[in-house]
């Protein structure tokens, strides 16, 4: 990999090749600097950032802040910190991932290999999902989930999260296993494997790179969505996002700025470690489906 | 009522029909193959017969037992694909056993059948390895194992073949075909490869257009095709089509053309059918194998009746073994198999020896062999 792309690189002069070097620092930096700012800020005590001097590094280190966001902060009710609220996140997320994953790679199985009349409609309709805006189903899907008596629960959340994420997985593992040989699943049904087994056995252990894919896109979303958080939760089952702006937005007493950025990045903090383990798995895996198809 | 039976069957993918009314019966122990162009149906065939393809009408039957609606799994088959199909995150004992798993034989048998299977076909070291781990030769060599570990009734190869390079191909061939010497199966074998068909088979079915254009033993094929379809696919280089005109002389029937000079050239045939007498002064299409159009030393010493034409070299082909020769007959081009050693030169003008006995003769209208 390394070589091709060294013996491919266009060969450039010495000072074309410090001019972008250069260049690509300077928006480097310049994209860094929002989490700078957030992150000095967070290790200040609150009278260093009202004194001014945003961009300083703090003169008397601190996690005190990051304590307090966690533990102590008044998000609702209670004195409770970010921390509640994290949890409902992560029990709304990890189930809502892994429900949507599954279900997309069922779908694209059925909508590859066992083909049946309409089914590419039925995908159409399953893309259609992808482009509906938010807002727009506020309303009814508050009315089904007062109906299915999950109103402002997680697993109304859930539900809510894994409706809106099949469009999207049903897309990337369909077209995943569109290119998947069907020579394969016509062996294992000759070697008397059945629909699940031959999804199991054979179709799962194969789609790797395509669930990394599958499942950063939908931890993002999830984890960062507010309108749904905020719509469907109440109270203390509130995901981590809805508890971030309450936490901001609170309109009394001192704005304590170095909370919120503390705050603001513990919201932050797993979506980044999905990246950071796997984002050379969803580069793969982008690939792996784009070149093949 | 054969050991597998295709009875009538037809293959329709809505209105249109792509496989008419097939007729085959198939013997234990014998080796089928299905050969003929790409789009003819032969796979489509094989696949009805392996379950993987409904039957829209007309029966297939192993044993006795009617098969149309019984699952791929307990049709008591195997196939091995044209690209082996080998699960690429299983090991290659995995991938042997995994059928025997999915229909619930205990481990041990598993493990025991595995072995004699891996010893059969000389694959015991490979078999911790993952498929993407072996090469060509090697991995067809684990379809098969697969295929053969579960003792079907019926083998099934779906080109197995096309995929290898040219020598391996060779050897492969010679592998399968020592296979079913020596464990006497029952074989249905697709290829679009004649000289495959030729080799392998016991019995081969030519198709064209959906339709079984000939059913036979190789030689049937090959020295008797009932139409001109057959006689055209069959053979390497392929079988010499000429115009003539019938001229029947009381008992004798002969075959009137020119040669490259535009000289008349007539040729008497072998114990002449009545059927080919009715087309006195008729023009119909000869049909000679570059094998019986070659030079004197050449011709079969066993043929009984030979013809000696003087004839023009146009082209010669030196193919190390033989040495092909191109001539004009009917103002078309005829390719003649002589000696790898002849000395001839084009231009040349030589005595070309054809062998009467295996001619051909088709009528232009219908295709059909007249004689």
């Amino acid at each position: 990999m390394a070589i091709s792309s060294q013996d491919t690189a266009i060969r450039t002069g010495r000072i074309t090749r410090t001019f972008i070097y250069l260049v690509l620092t300077l928006f480097a930096l310049f994209y860094m600097l929002p989490l700078y700012v957030m992150a000095v800020n967070s290790l200040k005590p609150l009278s260093e950032i009202t004194g001014g001097g945003m961009m300083a590094l703090p003169q008397v280190w601190t996690i005190e802040p990051w304590l307090k966001a966690w533990s102590t902060a008044q998000v609702g009710v209670q004195a409770t910190g970010l921390k509640p609220y994290f949890w409902n996140s992560i029990s709304m997320v990890v189930p809502a991932v892994a429900i949507s994953t599954i279900l997309g790679a069922l779908n694209g199985y059925v909508l590859t290999k066992w083909r049946f009349k309409g089914d590419t409609l039925v995908f159409g309709f399953m893309l259609f999902a992808c482009f509906i805006p938010f807002q727009i189903v506020l309303i009814p899907m508050a009315a089904v989930l007062g109906v299915l008596g999950i109103a402002g629960t997680t697993a109304g959340l859930v539900l809510v999260h894994v409706v809106y994420g099949i469009g999207f997985t049903t897309l990337y593992f369909r077209n995943y296993y569109a290119v998947f040989p069907t020579e394969l699943i016509r062996a294992a049904q000759i070697d008397g494997a059945h629909f699940f087994q031959i999804f199991w056995r054979i179709l799962l252990p194969s789609s790797g790179p395509i669930a990394v894919v599958s499942v950063i896109w939908q931890f993002t979303n999830i984890w960062n969505d507010f309108i749904f958080g905020a719509s469907f939760s109440s109270g203390d089952g509130a995901p981590m996002t809805v508890a971030l702006n309450n936490l901001v937005q609170s309109s009394t007493g001192v704005k304590e700025y170095n909370v919120h950025f503390a705050g603001a990045i513990l919201a932050a903090f797993p979506t980044l470690l999905v990246y950071i383990v796997a984002g050379r798995y969803f580069v793969r895996g982008l690939m792996a489906g784009s070149v093949k198809g | 009522m054969g050991f597998l039976d295709i009875d009538n069957a037809t293959k329709s993918y809505g209105k249109v029909e792509v496989l008419h009314n097939v007729d085959i019966s198939v013997q234990e122990s014998e080796f089928l193959v299905l050969v003929g162009p790409s789009g003819c149906g032969k796979s489509t065939l094989l696949n009805m017969i392996a379950g993987l393809e409904e039957v829209t009408s007309g029966e297939i039957r192993i044993k006795g037992e009617v098969m149309n609606h019984v699952h791929p799994s307990k049709r008591n088959i195997a196939m091995v694909f044209q690209s082996y199909a080998l699960y690429p995150n299983m090991t290659v004992g995995q991938n042997i056993t995994f059928g025997l798993e999915m229909h619930g034989v205990p481990k041990s048998e598993r493990e025991k059948a595995m072995d004699k299977v891996a010893r059969l076909l000389q694959i015991e070291n490979l078999l911790s390895r993952k498929p993407g781990q072996l090469s060509g030769g090697q991995r067809q060599r684990v379809a098969m194992g697969r295929a053969l570990v579960r003792e079907p009734d019926v083998f099934l190869f779906d080109e197995p073949l096309s995929n290898l390079d040219a020598k391996l191909r060779v050897d492969m061939r010679t592998e399968i075909k020592k296979l079913h010497q020596n464990l006497g199966t029952t074989i249905v074998y697709v290829t679009h490869d004649q000289i495959e068909a030729m080799t392998l088979s016991t019995r081969i079915a030519v198709m064209h257009n959906g339709y079984i254009q000939q059913l036979g033993t190789p030689n049937e094929i090959y020295n008797s095709p009932s139409n001109l379809f057959v006689a055209t696919f069959m053979g390497s280089p392929s079988m010499n089509l000429l115009p003539v005109r019938i001229n029947v002389d009381g008992n004798d029937v002969q075959a009137e053309t020119t040669n490259g000079k535009g000289e008349a050239v007539s040729l008497t045939f072998h114990n002449p059918s009545a059927s080919l007498k009715e087309f006195n002064g008729k023009s119909v299409t000869l049909g000679i194998r570059p094998e019986s159009l070659t030079d004197l030393e050449g011709a079969d010493q066993r043929s009984e009746h030979i013809e000696t034409i003087n004839n023009t070299v146009d082209v010669i082909e030196p193919a190390g073994s033989d040495t092909f020769v191109t001539t004009t007959m009917g103002n078309t081009e005829c390719i003649g198999r002589m000696r790898a050693d002849t000395n001839l030169k084009p231009g040349a003008e030589t005595s070309f020896a054809i062998n009467m006995e295996k001619v051909v003769v088709f009528d232009p209208e219908t295709e059909m062999r007249i004689a």
